[in-house]
C-alpha cells in the first residue's frame, strides 16, 4: 500500500553553529510510512557512523519486511506484525552497531539514540531509545509523545526536580538507553491513532534543548500550510538561539485517512500471497 | 572539575570544600562533613545531594533555617554562585566548569551505563562521571523519590530577539490604519487557504517569507521568490490585495 498521498513528510538535518560534524541521521519514506531519526554519540566521527548505520539499516530492512507482510497483520498469538518486525530489526541494528564498535577501535563506545514510527491503518507504531523525541500537534494541543530515556527524565518522574529546573541542569547529556552500546537493547514501542490534520515532529535534542516547546508549537501552527518552511524555520530558530548541538527534524502531516484494505476481496487476495 | 563550596564568615574565607560525595552534610555536630561549631547552627542543619553535575540543597528542619541568596529554602536546586547562609556563615556554591570552557565537548550526549563507563573509563573520567559516581547518582534518585520539588522561578528563555521592535501598519482595505506589533518570533499575515506570508524575527533583523497560496507577496513592487527577504524600515508589502508598511520602532 502506497501511503504517499496520505502522509506528507519532510526532513532536515544540520550541524548547528558549534559542532564541526553532524552526528545526526534521518530517513523518511512516505510511500511506506516510515520516519526514522537517530542522534549518534561517541568517539571521533563514530557517532555519525552509528546514527548512519541505524537509519540506513532500519530504513531498508523495514521497507522489505513490511512489503512482505503488512504491519497491521496479526500473528497466531495476536501480536501486531509491526511490533514483531520493529523488535527484530531494532535488535539486528543494535547488534550490527555493537559489533562494529567492538571490532573497530576507532568506533569503540559509539551508539545512537533512535526515534521512529511506522504509519499504517490510520495509526502509527512508535519506537524510541534515548532522548530524541516525537511530538504531536493536534489542533491547539502540542505535546511530547515519547518519554526520554535520560537521567533528567528519571529525576523529573521521581519528583526530584521540575521540568523548569531540568532546563538548567548540568546533566542534560546523559541518556540511560542507547542503540549499539550493549549486546541487547530494549526499545520502547507504543501505538497511537492518527487523525487527519495531525502534525508529528521527530527531533534530536539539538532542537528541544535550544527552543522552548511553546516556540516549536507556534512555528508548527503558523507554518502548518508549508511543511518545508516549518522544518527550515525550526532548524533556523535553534541556530539563532545558539545551535550548540546538531539539529534534526522530521515533520509528518496526516493529509487524509489511510485505512488498511479490509474488504473480503482484499482478504481473499492476501490469502494467495 | 567537581562543584565546590567556599565557606566564609564576615567576608573571611575559611575553607574550600569539594562536593565529591553523594551526600554532604552540614551541621554543628562533629559527624557532619562540614562541621560549623556555632550555636546558631543545628546539630544536623542541612544536606547537599550531588548527582553527577547537579547539586541539591535541603534544610533538615533546622532551628534557624537555611537561606539561599537571602531567601529561606526547604529544598533548592543549586546554581553556580548561589550563596547559602546559615547563621553568620556563608557558603558560596561554585559549579562553573561545564557551561564555560569546554561547553561543546561537554554537551555531547553520553550513555549513563556503568559497564560502558568502565570500557571507556578514560573518556568518561575526562568528561563527566566515573562508574562509582553513576551508582551513587542512581541511588540518590531512589532515596529522594517522592520529595516535593522546590519552587523555582522559570529560567529566562534564550530566545533570539533583535535590538529594536517593529510593527506593520495596514495601508489599504477595511483595516486601513491599524497597527500590528511584531512581538512574536513568528507573525503570519494574510488569509489561510488563499495567501499567507510569515514575518520572522531573528537576531539580525526581520524577514518575510511566502508560506502558501499561488501568489507571492510583493515588497516595494517586487514579488518574492521562495526565499526569505529581509525587511527594511518603511518597506511596503502587498499581500492578498492589501498594502501594508513595515517599520522599525525606536
Amino acid at each position: 500500500m502506497d501511503l504517499s498521498q496520505a502522509l506528507q513528510m519532510v526532513s532536515r538535518t544540520d550541524a548547528g553553529m558549534v559542532r564541526s560534524h553532524n552526528e545526526d541521521a534521518v530517513y523518511i519514506n512516505p510511500a511506506r510510512g516510515l520516519a526514522i531519526l537517530a542522534d549518534g554519540m561517541g568517539g571521533y566521527n563514530a557517532g555519525e557512523v552509528a546514527s548512519g548505520m541505524a537509519t540506513t539499516l532500519l530504513g531498508s530492512e523495514l521497507e522489505k519486511a513490511f512489503q512482505k507482510t503488512e504491519p497491521q497483520r496479526l500473528d497466531a498469538a495476536g501480536k501486531l506484525n509491526a511490533h514483531t518486525v520493529l523488535e527484530a530489526e531494532i535488535a539486528r541494528a543494535n547488534t550490527a552497531i555493537y559489533q562494529a564498535a567492538q571490532s573497530q577501535p576507532q568506533y569503540a563506545g559509539m551508539g545512537t539514540t533512535l526515534v521512529m514510527a511506522v504509519y499504517y491503518d490510520n495509526m502509527m507504531s512508535v519506537a524510541h531509545i534515548g532522548d530524541s523525541r516525537l511530538y504531536r500537534l493536534r489542533g491547539d494541543d502540542f505535546q511530547v509523545i515519547t518519554r526520554d530515556h535520560s537521567l533528567l527524565q528519571e529525576q523529573i518522574d521521581s519528583g526530584m526536580i521540575t521540568v523548569e529546573e531540568a532546563r538548567r541542569s548540568q546533566n542534560k547529556n546523559l541518556v540511560t538507553r542507547a542503540l549499539g552500546v550493549d549486546p541487547v537493547v530494549e526499545p520502547e514501542i507504543r501505538d497511537y491513532d492518527t487523525m487527519p490534520g495531525d502534525i508529528y515532529l521527530f527531533c534530536s535534542d539539538g532542537l528541544n534543548d535550544m527552543v522552548e516547546d511553546e516556540e516549536i508549537a507556534l512555528t508548527l501552527q503558523a507554518l502548518s500550510a508549508n511543511l518545508d518552511l516549518a522544518a527550515t524555520q525550526l532548524v533556523q530558530t535553534a541556530n539563532d538561539s545558539g545551535g550548540r548541538d546538531n539539529i534534526s527534524v522530521i515533520l509528518v502531516r496526516i493529509a487524509r485517512e489511510y485505512p488498511a484494505a479490509r474488504g473480503w476481496w482484499a482478504r481473499f487476495l492476501q490469502w494467495f500471497r | 572539575m567537581a562543584a565546590k563550596l567556599i565557606l566564609s564568615m564576615d567576608g573571611l574565607v575559611l575553607k574550600e570544600i569539594p562536593l565529591s560525595k553523594e551526600r554532604t552534610t552540614i551541621g554543628r555536630k562533629p559527624h557532619n562533613d562540614i562541621q560549623i561549631d556555632n550555636l546558631a547552627i543545628s546539630g544536623e542543619h542541612a544536606v547537599i545531594v550531588t548527582i553527577l553535575n547537579d547539586s541539591f540543597l535541603e534544610d533538615l528542619n533546622s532551628t534557624n533555617g537555611t537561606y539561599v541568596n537571602g531567601q529561606p529554602i526547604k529544598k533548592h536546586f543549586l546554581q553556580n554562585s548561589d550563596v547559602i547562609e546559615l547563621g553568620k556563615y556563608k557558603l558560596k556554591y561554585i559549579n562553573e566548569t561545564p557551561s564555560q570552557t569546554t561547553a561543546a565537548d561537554f554537551e555531547k550526549t553520553m550513555v549513563l551505563r556503568p559497564d560502558l563507563m568502565k570500557k571507556t573509563a578514560e573518556q568518561a573520567a575526562a568528561k563527566a562521571a566515573s562508574p562509582t559516581d553513576t551508582h551513587v547518582g542512581m541511588k540518590a534518585i531512589d532515596t529522594h523519590a517522592g520529595m516535593a520539588p522546590p519552587p523555582q522561578p522559570a529560567p529566562a528563555p534564550a530566545a533570539p530577539a533583535p535590538a529594536a521592535g517593529a510593527a506593520i501598519q495596514i495601508l489599504t482595505g477595511s483595516n486601513a490604519g491599524k497597527e500590528l506589533e511584531l512581538t512574536k518570533n513568528l507573525t503570519t499575515l494574510g488569509k489561510p487557504g488563499v495567501q499567507v506570508a510569515v514575518i520572522t524575527r531573528r537576531p539580525h533583523g526581520y524577514f518575510i517569507t511566502h508560506v502558501e497560496g499561488a501568489n507571492y507577496p510583493v515588497v516595494n513592487g517586487t514579488a518574492l521568490d521562495a526565499h526569505p527577504r529581509e525587511l527594511k524600515d518603511h518597506d511596503v508589502i502587498e499581500l492578498a490585495g492589501v498594502k501594508m508598511e513595515f517599520f522599525l520602532k525606536s
